[in-house]
């Protein structure tokens, strides 16, 4: 293919790329005092890349180091709407704190092109850029609030955890790419096929521990809570949908493209993390005081579900892979943009005790709450019980009957967590008025809410045929 | 004795092992971990470009050239978290890390 349409197909990468780099130049020479024009610009940055990308060519070019295929494409879009959301939350966000910088959307904006090299990713060259771009947009903002002594420990605790993991996922590229002597999926999944060695397998297992550490999957989880807990909310809000969904997408298309071959030994591997995260996450949460960590052993075990479906290595388990990952991203966002909405005296309310009474001061958000807590744990008709429907499925047809009980038990113990907050609120006694939510943060706790239910409903009959369909790319059966 | 891959890949496999206990079993100096997470990525370098002369194939030495680079802005970003962290506490001990626990 030539270079003019290959360059097509990374349209969206390319409106990302060229518009960070005038907006960083227009940012610096008009400095915070543009933060408002850097975030518009960004947004509309970020809504046309999602556009390019909702009708972008399929394709692998580059020597077949970038591929734009369904499951990318898929993913790109919903990453980048969930990247405008958090620029929407974040700017509100830093306004109220005084901290209005306009680094903030670059960042945004920079980790998001990581996301979406990540998700097009085709060798090990393109994995390893595209990782590194999304993780050192991350740590930057994880640490965002430079005077506030939780928020530097956390930005550091993710970066020295983070570095490691690339180290780790680096370690077992390079030995992949010796025993294969390749760095392109299809030519690493040829030699797999034809000569499986030990030192293959001992690189995959590097790799996908380096991956496990991103989307927080115990036993690499123990940057999660305290990252959760310390870093500004709507950088949580962040990290906890898109860079997940990217790492999970880049991990399935490693190991249905890469390894596909080695499914025994692989699927092995994911299971083993999805039990511990499941037990981690499950029985880490009881003990929370604080909301941020709870949502923190949330994902933990949530990512136990998402690992479960990609460890069938078939097409119905990628599909349930990237409904779960849509349906959990809209959820999370709710919640934190829940917690962003809510401030007592102007200190944000971080107790889960806190919460107590609250139907008597404010019914819309304790509505709000109430149907995220029944979507996270699963009850149906809510978004959340047909995410996890649908990798229970996938997981009962691969015969994974063992860690589908597994999950429902962990289910059944994070019900215990949810369902005592819907108790605190609606039965306790208040603790006094909350202060008038903001404008932005309210509405989209609503949005995920209604959402949850009922659209979501009616959003599956759409959705379902398009994850159905994008996972066709994958040539899996 | 030639020096064969066998040779770079154990020197490798030492560095990459010190570099992990380096972050682990260090209870000192913040800057000691960041010292560690470089030893890692050149552990990796050295197999990268070990296995890229065995096998004849460049695209391992490219592979080095981008591990470098993104060394060098990884450093870069550590450092300036470090400094905020410094700022905030007037320390870099490791056990300094541990306002939230649980």
């Amino acid at each position: 293919m030539d270079l003019s349409s290959a360059l097509h197909l990374a349209i969206p990468e390319l409106i990302l790329a060229v518009s960070t780099l005038g907006i960083l130049v227009y940012g610096a020479l008009r400095g915070d005092k543009s933060a408002g024009t850097v975030a518009a610009l960004c947004g509309v940055a970020l809504i046309a890349a999602a556009f390019a990308a909702a009708f972008g060519g399929h394709g692998k070019v580059f020597n077949g180091s970038f591929i734009a295929d369904g499951v990318a494409l898929y993913a790109k879009v919903f990453i980048y709407i969930a990247s405008a959301v958090i620029i929407v939350l974040g700017r509100g966000y830093f306004e109220r704190l005084n901290n209005n910088r306009f680094e903030f959307p670059i960042l945004v904006v920079l980790a998001t092109l990581g996301m979406s090299m990540m998700v097009s990713a085709g060798d090990l060259i393109a994995l390893y850029v595209g990782l590194e771009l999304q993780s050192l947009s991350l740590y930057i903002l994880a640490a965002f609030r430079r005077d506030d002594a939780k928020g530097s420990e956390a930005g550091l605790k993710y970066f020295v955890l983070g570095a490691l993991s690339s180290g780790l996922l680096l370690y077992g590229a390079s030995l992949v790419y010796g025993f294969t002597g390749s760095m392109n999926f299809d030519a690493i999944a040829a030699a797999a096929q034809a000569n499986p060695q030990v030192g293959l397998i001992f690189g995959l297992v590097f790799v996908i521990s380096g991956l496990a550490f991103k989307v927080s999957a115990a036993p690499f989880h123990m940057w999660t809570p305290d990252v959760y807990e310390g870093a500004p909310t709507p950088v949580v809000a962040f990290f906890a949908g898109a860079p997940k969904f990217a790492a999970l997408v880049l991990l399935a298309r490693t190991l249905n493209d890469g390894f596909a071959g080695l499914h025994d030994q692989w699927s092995q591997v994911m299971l083993a993390l999805a039990t511990l995260s499941f037990i981690v996450g499950g029985l880490g949460g009881l003990m929370q005081k604080d909301i941020k960590r709870l949502l923190a052993y949330s994902s933990i075990a949530n990512m136990g579900y998402a690992l479960l479906a990609m460890a069938t290595g078939t097409a119905q388990g990628v599909q349930a892979l990237l409904l779960f990952m849509v349906l959990y991203m809209i959820d999370t966002l709710g919640f934190f943009s829940v917690q962003m909405a809510l401030s007592r005296k102007g200190v944000a309310v971080t107790k889960i005790d806190d919460l107590a009474g609250l139907s008597k001061i404010n019914v819309k958000l304790t509505i709000v709450i109430t149907v995220l807590c029944l979507s996270v744990l699963g009850m149906p008709p809510f978004s959340g019980f047909w995410g996890k429907f649908f990798v229970f499925g996938a997981a009962l047809d691969a015969g994974y009957w063992g860690f589908a009980v597994a999950g429902l038990v962990a289910s059944v113990i994070g019900a215990f967590y949810y369902l005592r907050i819907i108790k605190l609120m609606w039965f306790d006694g208040d603790k006094g008025e909350i202060d008038k939510s903001p404008f932005e943060a309210k509405w989209i706790a609503y949005a995920a809410a209604a959402f949850s239910f009922p659209v979501a409903m009616v959003a599956l009959a759409w959705l379902y045929p398009l994850a159905a369909n994008a996972v066709k790319s994958f040539g899996l059966n | 004795m030639t020096i064969g891959l066998a040779h770079y890949l154990v020197v490798s496999a030492i560095l990459f092992t010190i570099g992990v206990f380096g972050i682990f079993v260090n209870r000192r100096n913040i800057i000691i971990i960041l010292m560690s997470i470089e030893l890692i990525l050149l552990a990796v370098n050295i197999n990268f470009v070990a296995f890229s002369t065995h096998l004849h194939n460049v695209q391992g030495q490219i592979m080095a050239m981008f591990v470098l680079t993104v060394a060098a802005a990884e450093a870069a970003v550590g450092l300036a978290i470090l400094v905020t962290f410094f700022r905030n506490r007037g320390d870099i001990e490791v056990d300094d890390a541990s306002m939230m626990k649980g």
